[in-house]
C-alpha cells in the first residue's frame, strides 16, 4: 500500500468527515430512540451506507412497515443512484478488484468527490478512489455507532432530535432549488405527495405518491425537455 | 427478526440500484431513464419533505407551529450560508429549544 496515496485519498475525504460524523451520530441516537441498539445502527451504515434512506428507515422499522413499501420506498428515495452509478460507468471501468466496492460506496458524497474524474499525480487512480470511499464508509459507520451509544447514555431527553431529519430533506430542497432553473419537478413532488396525503391519510400515502410523482413526469416529459 | 429483513430489503435494494446501471448499460442510456434521472431527485425529496411533516395536525395545538418556525430558519440559514450542516443543525437545535421552552 503506497503511503502518499492513503494521505492524498484522506485529504480528499476530510471535507465529507464532519457531515458524516454529525449525520451519523443523529441516526444513531434516532435509531437508538426506535428500540433498535448499537448492533442494528453498525449494520445499516455498515450494508446500506445510504445517509437519507437510513432515516427513512428508522421509520419503516418504528412503523413495521410491509416488506413491499420498504423494498418500493427504499426504490423511490434510492432511485438516484442508478444515475451516479450511469455517470461512473466509464471512470470506474478500468477499476480491477476494487470495483465491487467503489460501486457500493458511490454515496451522494464520494460521488461529489471523485465524478470529476480527477486523481493525483502518481496515484493508482482504482486505488486512490478505493481509499476515498473507505474513508467515507468509516467515517459514516463511526458517526452510527457513535450515536447509538450517545443515545443509551445522553442523560438528557433527546426529544426532538428526529427533526433533523426534516432539516435533513429540507436543506437539500432548498439547495436543489437554488440552483435549479426549473422547479417544475420540485413543485411535482411536493404537491403530489401532499395531495396523496390529504386523500390516503398519514399510513398509506407514500406508494401512491411515488406512482403519481413518476407518471405525472412522465406526462410532463414533452414540456419539460422543451425547457431545457 | 423482522427489523433483520427490513434491513436486508433496503440493503439489498439500494446495493442492486447501485450496481444495476454497471451490469445493464454499455454506454448509452435509454432518453426515457435519463429524463427521469434529471427531474425525479428534486421531486422525491420534495416528498420526502412532506412525509416528514407528515404528523402536523393544523387543527389542534400547537398547530405545527415549532416546524414551521424551524423549517423556516433551516430555509433561510440554507439560502444565506449554502451550508447543509449548518442548517440541519440550527434547524434541530432550535426545534428541540421550541417543543421545551414555547411549545
Amino acid at each position: 500500500m503506497n503511503r502518499q496515496t492513503v494521505k492524498q485519498a484522506f485529504y480528499k475525504s476530510i471535507p465529507v468527515m464532519a457531515g458524516y460524523l454529525v449525520l451519523g451520530i443523529g441516526f444513531g441516537i434516532l435509531l437508538q430512540n426506535a428500540g433498535y441498539g448499537v448492533l442494528w445502527s453498525a449494520a445499516m451504515g455498515l450494508f446500506m451506507f445510504a445517509g437519507s434512506m437510513q432515516y427513512v428507515g428508522v421509520g419503516l422499522l418504528a412503523a413495521g412497515a410491509s416488506v413491499l413499501t420498504t423494498a418500493l420506498t427504499t426504490f423511490m428515495v434510492n432511485a438516484r443512484h442508478l444515475f451516479y452509478s450511469i455517470s461512473m460507468i466509464e471512470t470506474y471501468k478500468d477499476a480491477g478488484k476494487y470495483k465491487p466496492y467503489l460501486i457500493f460506496a458511490l454515496t451522494d458524497e464520494t460521488y461529489s468527490l471523485l465524478c470529476d474524474g480527477e486523481t493525483p499525480e502518481g496515484a493508482d487512480p482504482a486505488l486512490y478512489r478505493f481509499l476515498v470511499s473507505l474513508f467515507n464508509h468509516s467515517y459514516w459507520v463511526s458517526g452510527c455507532v457513535l450515536g447509538s451509544l450517545l443515545g443509551t447514555v445522553l442523560s438528557f431527553s433527546t426529544a426532538g432530535i428526529e427533526y433533523s431529519m426534516t432539516a435533513l430533506f429540507l436543506a437539500a430542497f432548498t439547495e436543489q432549488w437554488l440552483t435549479a432553473h426549473d422547479h417544475i419537478p420540485a413543485l411535482t413532488g411536493l404537491f403530489c405527495t401532499l395531495g396523496c396525503l390529504l386523500v390516503f391519510g398519514r399510513a398509506n400515502f407514500l406508494i401512491p405518491a411515488m406512482l403519481l410523482i413518476t407518471l405525472v413526469l412522465t406526462l410532463l416529459r414533452r414540456r419539460e425537455e422543451d425547457t431545457l | 427478526m423482522r427489523a433483520a429483513i427490513l434491513i436486508a430489503v433496503m440493503s439489498l435494494v439500494t446495493i442492486l440500484l447501485r450496481f444495476l446501471p454497471f451490469l445493464v448499460f454499455h454506454g448509452q442510456t435509454p432518453p426515457y431513464v435519463a429524463y427521469l434521472g434529471r427531474v425525479l431527485p428534486p421531486a422525491i425529496i420534495g416528498m420526502l419533505v412532506v412525509y416528514c411533516l407528515r404528523e402536523i395536525t393544523p387543527t389542534a395545538p400547537p398547530f405545527g407551529i415549532p416546524e414551521l418556525i424551524a423549517s423556516a430558519a433551516v430555509v433561510g440559514m440554507q439560502a444565506w450560508k449554502r451550508n447543509s450542516l449548518l442548517s440541519i443543525l440550527t434547524g434541530t437545535v432550535l426545534y428541540m429549544a421550541l417543543i421545551r421552552l414555547a411549545f
